[in-house]
């Protein structure tokens, strides 16, 4: 079934989408997307609300029909082998699905249940992934008396129960607290570099993509906007910005500094140099060394990076959002934030 | 805070692909682990899903208690209030006219019986109603698409909001009939295969509604219609029925809309087997009725969730 436990090296795309279309009414919600994702990466879906991310995860976990274009999910076609699909991959939704008058194990046991694993193995291997989320302790309490973060942790080994290849996660720290959220990001780093799981995640938190994804795709309006690794995406916007000041507002040395192979834009203000540069830190030194070799003395020094933020607003724009999001996903998604931010 | 030690894994390149991937098995999470054998039976899944539902109710005192108040009402006053049994034995008519009468309209000379036996109809007809609501639930908050993201049929889970509904219907039932003997219905007809049959009646009834009622949920995830649809459809269906009158003291067109509801049959049946009435038609009749209405329905319910569950 799974062939993720052979250890032998495999760079194949385990999800290969074309020009995947989703259309409800007259909305557009996925419109003609097309993307691969590797085995063994994290790959990020970022884009504000209603852009089309959990549409597109819907339609690769087999609950909404595409209306347009294909995709092939850990080698099976969504269409024709929805089930071997669903066998294959684990899904973690937005919302926090567990049964709050069952305990966190039978929880998990449950979600066995529904995909055919017999008791002898899902009892053991429930206690192994509570073990992995650190519930042990909470493994017989009902979920109804877990705080936010625990959920998050239970919906999590759910996810995990069926042995996926491929894990898909929605919105995974939605609301949740710093502890959560660093915990949970441990937790993803660990089933990529220790198991080797694929893993695809939407996200808000441009900070958590930059983290943890390998590549993202930005989404807005149904399309892809840009796909990249975060690193690519962020030089894309233009790289590093150095800031020099010097004691000496002349001579000027904005040729000699553009000379340097990394930089790629000078300006200069007075005292001030505005450097536009690649790998901004090795940069800098041999900008310092220029100056100084001239026999100039450096003030003040300042190295900003882009951050994904710059690079997502560059590409959704600035304007806020007032789109009419369907009604059902925006109670899901306040009943998920209102939930993480329950209990302790 | 996190007792998982990464792996400071100096290689971890951050562009697709290239990241490595040969190292050492981590057995802790049984994630490396050569999957078991699963059972891919259609059925697979079925009892775990009435059972998480059935739970929610037998773990849950109250519900049954607030289910099983109405029938009592119904029963212990309406019962006992329009008791047409002591209405027509205060009319001053000879005794043995007054069984002729009691007779040719309830088939017995108990209403008070006549009532019990609709009764059981009435909590299985309420109880079924609500099983839609449950899947506009788990549609709400999501474990619909949770189950729906795994190899479960989509009919498995209509079947088990059906047959946790049926459960519910049958023990609820069961209740209602120890409680209708203690106020004082006729036992003198019971025997255990009419008490058996009764069941089964119930079973029949108790499937058809809920399979019904489930599919009108199908697609909805608002608990609003669902009310509504519940109200619309409920008290119709019990006083288009024979539950608590007799079909002979309605009028022709009323009659017929009687006879056509399901819910008269299942009346029919259980007064036949439970209080030795005589019954509208023969039980063959019933039966036949109400096992077509059970899989027909039941039917109809899975075939429309591999087109409705999802979008």
């Amino acid at each position: 079934m799974s062939a993720t436990q052979t250890g032998t090296p495999s760079f194949s795309a385990i999800v290969k989408v074309e020009k995947l279309s989703k259309t409800f009414g007259n909305l557009k919600a996925v419109d003609n997307i097309s993307f691969e994702i590797q085995e063994g990466e994290i790959f990020g879906l970022l884009g504000p609300n209603g852009a089309g991310k959990t549409t597109t995860i819907n339609m690769l976990t087999t609950l909404l029909k595409p209306t347009d274009g294909n995709a092939d999910v850990c080698g099976y076609n969504i269409f024709k082998q929805a089930n071997e699909v669903r066998r294959n991959v684990g899904v973690v939704p937005q919302e926090y699905t567990a049964d709050e008058d069952m305990t966190g194990i039978n929880n998990i046991i449950l979600c066995a249940d529904l995909y055919g694993i017999p008791k002898s193995d899902s009892k053991p291997h429930a206690q192994e992934l509570l073990k992995l989320v650190e519930l042990q302790d909470a493994a017989k309490k009902k979920v109804g008396t877990y705080s936010g973060g625990m959920r998050r942790r239970l919906e999590l080994a759910c996810g995990l129960i069926n042995y996926p290849r491929l894990l898909f996660l929605d919105e995974p720290t939605l609301g949740l607290d710093v502890q959560t959220r660093t915990a949970v990001w441990q937790y993803i780093k660990t089933l990529k570099e220790q198991y080797h799981m694929t893993l695809l995640m939407t996200t808000h938190y441009l900070e958590e993509a930059d983290l943890l994804c390998d590549r993202v795709a930005i989404i807005d309006h149904g399309h892809i906007i840009k796909i990249g690794s975060p690193q690519a995406l962020k030089e894309s916007i233009g790289g590093d910005v150095v800031e020099i000041e010097v004691k000496e507002p002349n001579p000027d040395l904005s040729t000699d500094i553009s000379r340097i192979a990394l930089v790629k834009n000078v300006q200069k203000n007075n005292n001030t140099y505005l450097i536009k540069a690649e790998q901004g830190e090795e940069a800098t030194a041999q900008i310092i060394d220029i100056i100084r070799s001239e026999g100039l003395h450096v003030t003040r020094v300042s190295l900003r990076k882009p951050t994904l933020d710059e690079v997502y607003l560059e590409l959704t724009g600035r304007t806020l959002r007032e789109e009419e999001v369907d009604k059902l996903s925006m109670f899901r998604q306040r009943a998920t934030i209102r939930r993480a931010r329950a209990g302790t | 805070m996190s007792k998982i030690k990464p792996e400071q894994d100096s290689s971890l390149s951050s562009t697709a692909g290239q990241e490595k991937i040969v190292q050492a098995a981590q057995p802790d999470a049984g994630l490396m682990r050569t999957p078991p054998k699963e059972n891919t039976s259609p059925f697979h899944g079925l009892w775990a899903l009435t059972n998480r539902d059935l739970r929610k109710w037998y773990t849950n005192p109250i519900q049954l208690f607030v289910s099983l108040i109405q029938p009592v009402v119904w029963l212990g006053l309406f019962g006992k209030a329009l008791n047409f049994t002591t209405f027509i034995s205060s009319s001053g008519i000879p005794p043995a006219q007054q069984n002729a009468i009691l007779l040719s309209y309830f088939g017995t000379t108990s209403y008070f019986s006549f009532l019990s036996c609709g009764m059981l109809s009435f909590i299985v007809l309420f109880t079924s109603a609500f099983s839609g609501m449950s899947v506009v639930f788990d549609r709400r908050f999501g474990f619909l698409n949770k189950a729906l993201s795994t190899p479960v049929a989509r009919g498995t889970i209509v079947m088990a909001k059906i047959l946790q509904s049926v459960g519910r219907s049958l023990v609820q039932a069961g209740i209602v009939l120890i409680i209708a003997v203690v106020l004082g219905m006729d036992t003198s007809h019971f025997t255990a295969q009419g008490i058996f049959g009764a069941f089964v009646v119930v079973f029949l009834m108790g499937m058809g509604l809920s399979a019904l009622f489930t599919m009108l949920a199908l697609r909805s995830a608002d608990w609003q219609t669902q009310m509504a649809i519940i109200n619309l459809l409920n008290l119709p269906l019990l006083f288009a029925s024979n539950a608590l009158f007799p079909l002979k003291i309605m009028p022709t067109w009323l009659q017929d809309v009687v006879r056509v509801n399901p819910v008269s049959y299942a009346n029919d049946a259980t007064r036949q087997l439970l209080i030795g009435a005589t019954g509208w038609g023969s039980l063959w009749v019933d039966f036949a009725v109400l096992i077509a209405f059970a899989a027909i329905l039941s039917a109809v319910g899975i075939i429309l969730s591999w087109r409705f569950l999802s979008k």
